[in-house]
């Protein structure tokens, strides 16, 4: 790609979001105005090269996006209308959409732009549709882009991205700010997607390329303008609190040779501590905002436990059982339970420590939605090596073992396993079973 | 990636120490940062005060000297400084573009070091970073 083609595509990422948000404040219909915005773009990369990036590009690409929609209206409406008598009404017509799309950039308000967020996060999409679309319309990236970042073919992307458009279209979704008890679940489908899509970056492996790890910086771009469009909205900071402490960690999660780091072996002089301060500031907002039992800052205030702690071995375990005791009345689930679990075998105190964290497992072990989950044997195999059982630990894991595809969690495995066959063998060898 | 966007006022290296920005500049400058944090490319800004508060320390042979602002040979100064995270140098250098920056005035725009970026044996020599006390401070 040459330099200027770079430009193009790094002022269209800071322009996008306004300019779709401004069509579609005109034309209420998101697919429609990422249409147009699509149009524009295409016209400024034929004719930027030659005559330079103008001195306003937003204003640039509004008036190539109006020229496009007075376009498709006229050729829309000439097919239905055939008599001179009514040139006149498309002509009035044409004049008040050029009129309201000059307009739009000027008055393009914060609220444009969270009611297109809100919009392709609608719930009637499916998860799939909304994150593709947000990140097409709300992060600017190409179709290609996001592709690249979920392993998927351009094509099949760019259906779904479609799909999606079409849905909306013929639901007549309209582009609103949802109010009242409506806003609570639609301000939650968007901190998911933008979670979603942190996750996706997350979870990818070393070996991948670097637009799947880019998906964490555009989740923390989104949760940085989640906060300031939703500014009484505590989990909105949460969420943001949440994803800079987990990213602070990026650099520490892999080995040299790309292998997985598991958050206790990590080391911590590689944590980035600048991005934890932003985090704990974020938490302390949501605090403040009324928010600190909710969900996102109850996982966010967890995650700072473990960034407070300067060593494994100072992690004050005791505060995260609490914390995910607070988390299973809010968000309930079998695998939250199973990490609280694991606070439990880790915490001090007579109350804590293996044996009450097997104990805990225990009640998790008939619940279905863990039947195929590797990481209960996994963690059951932990436990069991800390209490000395090494034959049961070797069945949990190698249970754990056959459950999972993943080759870094194979490797991860393999190698408990085999320490905890040592182990067995060195106990048998002193005498064995004194414990 | 993270970027530096550095400010260079012009004439700053000789302004006064108690030299101040006017309230319309600062307004402008203040709807800038705003449309960056909306934009949520913002990490971290500041201003500086003026070189002539400052002092600079240089070394000879180990042997470190401080000279008190104003500095008679400097030809320009820095002002203050924006982190932004963006995906492109492009980016970043079009977000420099949109600053209200007055006549001649100048923003270097820097890519910070990622520790990804340095080679193995210089990722092992910084190991222990985490003993700084700024750092320190971070986790309290």
């Amino acid at each position: 790609m040459s330099d200027i083609h770079r430009t193009i595509e790094a002022v269209w990422k800071i322009e996008a979001t306004r300019l779709i948000a401004g069509i579609a404040r005109v034309t209420h219909d998101i697919g429609i105005a990422e249409e147009l915005a699509q149009d524009a773009l295409v016209a400024a990369l034929e004719r930027w090269p030659e005559e330079g990036i103008p001195e306003k590009p937003a204003a640039w690409l509004m008036t190539a996006a109006k020229r496009r929609a007075i376009d498709a209206l006229r050729r829309g409406r000439m097919l239905e209308l055939k008599h001179g008598e009514i040139a006149r009404e498309l002509e009035f017509q044409q004049q008040r959409l050029g009129e309201a799309m000059d307009q739009a950039l000027d008055q393009v308000i914060d609220d444009d732009v969270l009611r297109l967020i809100f919009t392709a996060c609608h719930p009637i999409l499916a998860v799939e549709g909304r994150i593709a679309l947000t990140l097409r319309v709300a992060c600017g990236l190409t179709t290609a882009e996001i592709a690249r970042a979920f392993l998927v073919p351009e094509k099949t992307l760019g259906q779904r991205i479609f799909r999606a458009k079409k849905t909306l279209s013929e639901a007549h979704i309209p582009f609103e700010t949802p109010r009242g008890e409506e806003l609570r679940q639609r301000v939650e489908s968007v901190l998911s997607v933008v979670y979603l899509i942190f996750n996706e970056g997350y979870t990818a492996t070393a070996g991948e390329e670097w637009m799947r790890a880019a998906l964490c910086d555009d989740a923390l771009r989104l949760g940085r303008m989640l906060v300031e469009l939703l500014p009484e909205e505590s989990e909105a900071q949460g969420l943001l609190a949440l994803m800079e402490l987990q990213a602070s960690r990026t650099a520490a999660r892999r080995g040299p040779a790309g292998e997985a780091v598991l958050l206790p072996e990590q080391d911590r002089s590689l944590w980035d501590y600048a991005q934890i301060q932003r985090g704990m500031a974020a938490l302390e907002r949501a605090q403040k905002l009324g928010g600190g039992g909710r969900s996102y800052a109850l996982q966010a205030a967890i995650a700072a436990c473990h960034a407070r702690a300067t060593t494994a071995a100072e992690t004050d375990w005791e505060r995260i059982v609490l914390l995910y005791d607070a988390l299973l009345q809010v968000s309930p689930s079998p695998v939250v339970a199973l990490n609280r679990a694991v606070a439990v075998g880790m915490a001090p105190g007579p109350t804590y420590g293996p044996a009450a964290g097997l104990h805990a497992l225990d009640a998790l072990a008939a619940e279905p939605a863990l039947a195929n989950y590797h990481l209960l044997p996994s963690v059951r195999g932990d436990l069991l090596v800390k209490l000395r059982r090494y034959a049961e630990a070797r069945e949990e894991l190698q249970r754990a073992l056959a459950m999972t595809d993943n080759v870094r969690e194979q490797d991860l495995l393999s190698k408990k396993l085999k320490q905890a066959s040592l182990n067995d063998r060195s106990k048998e060898s002193m005498g064995g079973g004194s414990v | 990636m993270r970027f530096m966007m550095v400010a260079i006022p012009k004439g700053y290296e000789t302004a006064a120490a108690d030299a101040a920005p006017g309230a319309e500049a600062v307004a402008r400058m203040m709807e800038y940062n705003k449309s960056l944090q909306k934009a949520g490319v913002l990490l971290a800004l500041d201003g500086l005060f003026p070189p002539a508060t400052g002092a600079r320390v240089s070394y000879t042979h180990g042997k470190a000297t401080v000279t008190d602002g104003p500095f008679a040979e400097a030809k320009e100064a820095i002002g203050g400084y924006w982190i932004l995270q963006v995906r492109s140098r492009e980016e970043a250098i079009e977000w420099a573009k949109r600053a209200p920056m007055a006549n001649n005035e100048i923003i270097e725009v820097r890519q910070i070091y990622e520790m990804g970026d340095f080679p193995a044996d210089v990722q092992k020599a910084a190991e222990g970073f985490n003993d700084l006390p700024n750092v320190a401070a971070a986790k309290a």
